[in-house]
């Protein structure tokens, strides 16, 4: 403490700088931690935090037993883990497709055009899903041979996930494909030399050389993404579903916005919203471990 | 280097696949323009994918677009959100990152963790929205500028970039007597100006396309921003606000309008895209060295 006292006093500016920054992260990331309490109260705004009923824990216990706890966490895992399995791989393949490619001008288009979508905003994009899904949408008409029906395909369940899924490749694939494309123009040529001497045909060269030397960049990618699993794009999700698709549709942000702006249950909704925080908490350490107990990388 | 049959047939392969993402990657766009300029009938019996405009070529989507007084008020309010918020954001960013990355400001570490919990660990939605309507935001353009001032992420960013300013010329200036705000001010940040001009560039994209806050905290029409129209627009296919009038005609334009108004608010983004391309690809990678 009285090292902090002459630190601060040979130092005075710094300290008096910081303190706008101070007082944000005081202000906008730890009040309303402190909000949190409202989990355990019966809230009401008007009552404010020390008027309103305390309540234990019934508003978790409402939530865990009723049937939309098993129906958002289902959702929201299932649209994370799908966005995981194909989102992931999709933006190093194409990286690793271009990568071949030694023509520059075709290079650059496809790699400009494939950013070009990242720069939509989520409300454009999500007005365009719905018209090329309307009944009378393009994609409708060009799937309705497979589907073997036709119609709103917002509007039947099962299509959400695939829906949601792929428009996200089709936003992002460009874009997240810069990181790898520049991993891999780091990849030390003179490995190719020595693989090629010893008799590597060129896929035994992109397995052993290529993949290889983008890997520690495929690791901290990984991790940030399953740190993140928990958090779907809510906003995309809020602009597309409707409630004939609730069953597939309905993640946990989704439920937390009705209940708790919509239908003002405060304490309920912040509960549901704790839950939500602790294990997105729990998979980012969790990642975080696993990386590094068994790689170099890790993200803290 | 050999060209084995194999090897032809893989690069072929190759070729075509990258020209059929590419092919994706565009065509929603190119419907949308080619949408956007169909005569209104023609496009409503459309039910495919289009190359060029259906029926006779038109601007009457554009002219009732153009005329329509929300999207002009919506768009000066955005540019102000996102040039308020943008040079809000990044001075309070960058004096953070300035302050936390001295060695000799001892509690720097201390706040460094307090501060990288707040990525972990949040309040969520609704404590968020209770705080705003307690601070007396609720409706006001600070309640979507204030709480997203400073993103931890770009802090650490930015913080690893001045970290990398030699310390010799900072000592140097402090024999000449400096202080910490001049150092900050005429060495620091004119040394780091391709990191700050990328943060300057997420931000901004982030205030320009954030609608989320906007419909919690904003109910007066006349400050809504433009993302707010759009989804009024685009998603819940409300045409009330165009050239109130005719309205059997409106409901014949409305596919019309939509198009047209995608265009309309995306046309900006994509004008200044070729030069800021590259300040995106420089962020993705200062973003990833320090993730």
């Amino acid at each position: 403490m009285k090292e902090l006292v002459a630190n601060y006093k040979r130092h005075k500016m710094i300290y008096w700088l910081t303190l706008p920054v101070i007082l944000y992260f005081i202000v906008f990331s730890y009040l309303p931690m402190a909000g949190l309490v409202m989990a355990f109260q019966d809230f009401s705004p008007r009552k404010g935090f020390l008027g309103s009923e305390w309540v234990g824990l019934t508003n978790f216990v409402e939530f865990f037993t009723s049937s939309n706890f098993i129906r958002v966490t289902k959702n929201t895992l299932a649209l994370s883990l799908l966005d995981l399995l194909f989102g992931f791989p999709a933006p190093i393949i194409l990286a690793l497709l271009l990568n071949e490619i030694k023509g520059r001008l075709f290079k650059r288009t496809v790699q400009t055009v494939s950013y070009l979508p990242y720069f939509l905003s989520t409300a454009i994009i999500c007005g365009l899903i719905i018209d090329f899904t309307g009944s009378s949408g393009p994609l409708t008409t060009a799937i309705a041979p497979l589907l073997g029906k036709s119609g709103n395909l917002l509007g039947m369940p099962e299509m959400f996930r695939p829906l949601f899924v792929s428009t996200n490749i089709w936003q992002m694939v460009g874009y997240n494909s810069i990181i790898y494309l520049a991993a891999l123009s780091r990849v030390d040529t003179d490995q190719y030399e020595a693989a090629r001497i010893d008799g590597a045909g060129y896929w035994k060269q992109c397995l052993h050389v290529t993949i290889p030397g983008i890997s520690s960049t495929i690791i901290i990618m990984l991790i940030l993404n399953m740190g993140h699993l928990l958090t779907v794009n809510f906003e995309k999700v809020l602009l597309l579903y409707n409630s004939a698709i609730y069953e597939t549709a309905d993640v946990i942000s989704t439920y937390i916005y009705r209940q708790g702006i919509l239908n003002h249950d405060y304490g309920y909704s912040t509960a549901v919203g704790l839950f939500n925080s602790v294990i997105g908490m729990l998979l980012i350490i969790t990642a975080n471990y696993i990386s590094r107990k068994y790689s170099e990388t890790r993200l803290f | 280097m050999d060209k084995s049959i194999g090897r032809r047939l893989f690069l072929a392969m190759d070729y075509a696949l990258l020209a059929l993402i590419a092919l994706l990657c565009l065509a929603p766009m190119w419907h949308t323009l080619s949408a956007s300029l169909s005569s209104p009938g023609a496009l409503n019996a459309n039910k495919s994918l289009l190359l060029f405009p259906a029926g006779e070529i038109t601007f009457k989507g554009y002219s009732i677009v153009f005329a329509n007084a929300s999207i002009w008020k919506s768009y000066l309010n955005t540019l102000l959100y996102v040039t308020g918020g943008t040079l809000l954001g990044i001075t309070m960013t960058a004096l953070g990152a300035f302050t936390l990355s001295r060695s000799y400001f001892r509690p720097a570490n201390t706040l460094m963790l307090l501060i990288t919990f707040t990525m972990l660990f949040n309040g969520g939605m609704i404590p968020n929205y209770i705080l705003i309507q307690k601070l007396g935001l609720y409706n006001s353009a600070w309640a979507l500028i204030l709480p997203t001032m400073v993103n931890v992420f770009h802090l650490i960013i930015l913080r690893t970039s001045f970290q990398g300013v030699p310390v010799s010329l900072e000592e140097s200036a402090k024999l000449d007597g400096a202080s910490d705000l001049y150092i900050f001010l005429k060495i620091i940040l004119p040394l780091s100006k391709a990191s700050i001009a990328v943060i300057v560039l997420f931000i901004a994209v982030m205030h320009w396309n954030s609608w989320f806050p906007a419909s919690l905290y904003i109910a007066d029409r006349a400050k809504y921003p433009l993302q707010i129209i759009l989804r009024e627009i685009l998603i819940d296919g409300s045409t009330n606000m165009t050239s109130g009038g005719a309205n059997a005609s409106i409901t014949m334009y409305k596919s019309l309008i939509k198009y047209c108004t995608v265009i309309v608010s995306t046309l900006p983004v994509l004008a200044i895209y070729p030069f800021i391309q590259k300040y995106f690809a420089k962020g993705v990678m200062i973003g990833a060295i320090k993730g």
